[in-house]
């Protein structure tokens, strides 16, 4: 499908979509609250996403504009059709908190312990949310901007 | 080869995350500290006798960290990183970043830097096939195989060695072509080895494959079904073998991958022995790119002029390449500065790795070495 | 320790001959005097053998090193345990995290001794590549057990590895490992 049709359907199923086509791909920009519905209607719906290929976080606060966000990047390809969108979900840095994409694709489960311990997005309804690949006495979340470590991070 | 199983305690019936175990169910821990194949994976397994009733693996202990650091090293440091992650493709690691920082400043690439890199990346991936396959073997007990192995992998590395430097951790990509030109005895030397190697496979494949122990302790082992291997995200000849057509250089090809023949191989069963199998015939195409390409290698440049000093522009840049595990992705976001803000890798061991549990469930402790050597896991891919 | 002036191999590895004492061939049979520490050492530098214990990149350097081209079992190391009960050496190959530090103080409290230990490669020297701006690296495998042979390289060729091995037979033969040093100390 062209950007265009896959524009199309998908206004026709969230709204409040917005689009970016700067990128590779298009980029669509969704909310946290309308997120399961659409999530689902991705997997089952005429796209047929059924590959999640990719799934990450990226923290905003040392950008200017960006202060107080976390941003969810998923990267979604339907392997029938061979077409490729990218869906991002702004969060507030204070509490983030998404629903969970496990019980869809499989491939979630520990994609999102890994940005649940690194971050500390909380997945909601996540079948097992623990720690994954720290130590169990950690604190903080080494990948946010604001992570400082005296003890074991020697800066260059 | 014995692994290291230490049963903590019979009595215990508390599982790791808490739950109770039923009656007559043993928790054991495999690793991590194993012989030395795989890395350091920590698995506990709950065992109702022999039979695996859960697996759930501990990752974190080769976890370096690497995404943090590469936030503070420039786009020509982070390179040399990226081929200690997967180690046995670190060619093809390397690969992938240049294309994706050349992606962003939008250079041009020379076609003979193409040819090397493409001709690289297939030795590289015939090695790594090739210590796969002795790991593997001695996984299950037979300890010929991975002399044999090492053998052929030895030839590769002083090949690597002569025009790289280096034989493991080669950082012979930069961003715009390769870092130097290919020796004056590399063609030959190529040449050379894929006409022993020819009759190698053959001789291989009667050694291991036909072996009717090796096929009843893979057959029937692990079976992945088509819907389970796409919902776990899985990629290379794991997916491969279960019918799903993912092989990024057919599908998104770069380079000069578009202008070589090759077959794409898919078997349909699923089990051990299918992803056995489509790795043994990778090796068979990868010696047909190298046989194509080693005679035509264009002159010209090797590498494109670019500035000392690489800033990507505002933005956010991904690029797929197919290493000898499956589908690695890098993704960086830039914001404008000489180092990036956010790097994600995605690995293809993390994902693989995701359905281990799925596929041994109901299988003996026996047949888990079969799996897990079949998905062909390398540990600091998982964890970065 | 006359590490690096034995330029041949067969010196370097058998420092001052083949056996260690002097022999007086006699009509009848002969004597061999020597001290009982001397072939104590002898036959435990002869036949070490090493933990397989590897973590990351340099495991597959080792793995080199015990396959076919550059085989260490013509040095003694013929049998690699994957069990610490049954090893003499372990040769720490890879990085050392926060997370498996406290497994590889087990791994080496589970050894009998005598034990020795092998650093091989940069990142079990120093935390090698991965020194700066990182928050579970440990800097050094020496953070957590002792050392006493220590190979620079990223990751090293065989050979370097092979040239460590015969360094730590030549030094247990000297008698001046930690584990023999302690030893004597703790003797009366």
């Amino acid at each position: 499908m062209t950007n265009e049709e896959l524009k199309q359907h998908i206004t026709a199923a969230l709204p409040t979509a917005v689009f970016d086509e700067t990128g590779e791909w298009l980029n669509v920009q969704a909310e946290a609250g309308a997120w399961k519905p659409f999530v689902q209607w991705l997997r089952n719906g005429p796209l047929n996403m059924d590959y999640l290929f990719c799934l990450t976080c990226i923290d905003w606060s040392a950008t200017p504009t960006g202060k107080n966000v976390l941003t969810m990047v998923y990267h979604f390809t339907s392997t029938a059709a061979r077409h490729t969108i990218v869906v991002k979900v702004k969060l507030d840095r204070t509490k983030p908190e998404i629903e969970t994409v496990s019980d869809i694709w499989r491939t979630a489960e520990f994609l999102e312990r890994e940005v649940f311990e690194l971050f500390g997005v909380q997945f909601l309804h996540h079948p097992d949310l623990r720690r994954l690949i720290l130590t169990d006495d950690f604190e903080g979340y080494p990948l946010r901007k604001d992570f400082e470590d005296p003890v074991n991070m020697i800066k260059l | 080869m014995y692994r290291e199983t230490q049963i903590i305690n019979d009595s215990r019936k508390i599982s790791s995350n808490g739950e109770d175990t039923g009656e007559g169910e043993l928790v054991i821990n495999v690793g991590p500290q194993h012989p030395a194949t795989h890395g350091v994976l920590h698995l506990v397994i709950t065992l109702q006798g022999e039979t695996i009733q859960k697996v759930e693996p501990h990752l974190g202990y080769i976890h370096r960290s690497i995404e943090k650091m590469c936030e503070s090293l420039s786009y020509r440091q982070f390179i040399y990183v990226t081929s200690r992650m997967d180690y046995l493709s670190s060619h093809i690691n390397n690969h992938g970043c240049a294309l994706c920082v050349e992606k962003g400043l939008q250079i041009e690439v020379p076609p003979r830097a193409q040819v090397i890199r493409v001709l690289m990346d297939e030795l590289t991936r015939i090695a790594s096939h090739e210590l796969w396959w002795g790991a593997m073997a001695m996984d299950l007990g037979a300890f010929t195989p991975f002399f044999y192995a090492f053998r052929e992998r030895e030839t590769i590395n002083d090949i690597m060695e002569e025009t790289c430097g280096a034989r493991l951790t080669m950082n012979y990509m930069v961003p715009g072509g390769v870092m130097y030109d290919i020796h004056p005895n590399f063609q030959k030397r190529v040449k050379d080895f894929i006409q022993l190697f020819r009759s190698k496979i053959d001789e291989y494949d009667d050694l291991v494959t036909g072996n009717i122990i090796f096929q009843n302790r893979t057959k029937g082992i692990g079976v992945l079904s088509k819907e389970d291997a796409i919902s776990y995200g899985c990629s290379g000849p794991v997916a491969r073998a279960s019918g799903v057509h993912c092989d990024i250089r057919k599908l998104y090809p770069y380079e000069v991958y578009n202008k070589v023949e090759f077959d794409e191989i898919l078997e349909t069963a699923g089990d051990s022995f299918a992803r056995y199998l489509v790795r043994v015939k990778e090796l068979k195409q990868s010696v047909r790119i190298v046989e194509q390409l080693i005679d035509n290698i264009p002159d010209g440049d090797f590498q494109a002029k670019t500035k000392a000093v690489l800033k990507l522009p505002k933005g956010e840049f991904y690029s797929i390449v197919e290493t000898a595990r499956g589908e690695l992705g890098v993704y960086i976001v830039s914001e404008g500065a000489t180092t990036p803000y956010r790097i994600k890798f995605r690995s293809p061991g993390f994902s693989n790795l995701s359905a281990l549990d799925h596929l041994s469930r109901g299988h003996k402790i026996g047949d888990l070495m079969a799996i897990m050597g079949t998905l062909d896991l390398v540990i600091p891919d998982i964890d970065r | 320790m006359d590490n690096n002036q034995n330029s041949d191999l067969k010196s370097a590895s058998s420092s001052n001959g083949d056996f260690p004492g002097q022999t007086y061939e006699l009509p009848g049979g002969g004597i061999i005097i020597s001290s009982f520490t001397d072939i104590v050492n002898w036959a435990r530098s002869n036949s070490l053998w090493p933990l397989t214990f590897a973590t990351s990149c340099c495991g597959i350097e080792m793995m080199s090193v015990a396959s076919s081209k550059y085989d260490f079992s013509r040095f003694g190391f013929e049998v690699a345990r994957a069990t610490p009960r049954q090893a003499d050496v372990i040769i720490i190959a890879g990085t050392i995290v926060n997370k498996m530090a406290p497994v590889l103080k087990r791994l080496y409290d589970q050894m009998a001794d005598p034990k020795y230990v092998v650093a091989m490669g940069a990142c079990a020297i120093s935390g090698g590549p991965f020194f700066y701006n990182t928050y579970s690296v440990v800097k050094g495998a020496d953070h957590v057990i002792p050392v006493d042979v220590y190979i620079p390289g990223c990751p090293p060729r065989p050979e370097a590895l092979l040239h460590a091995l015969i360094t730590l037979q030549q030094k247990i033969k000297s008698g001046l490992t930690r584990e023999q040093i302690r030893a004597e100390n703790l003797q009366p």
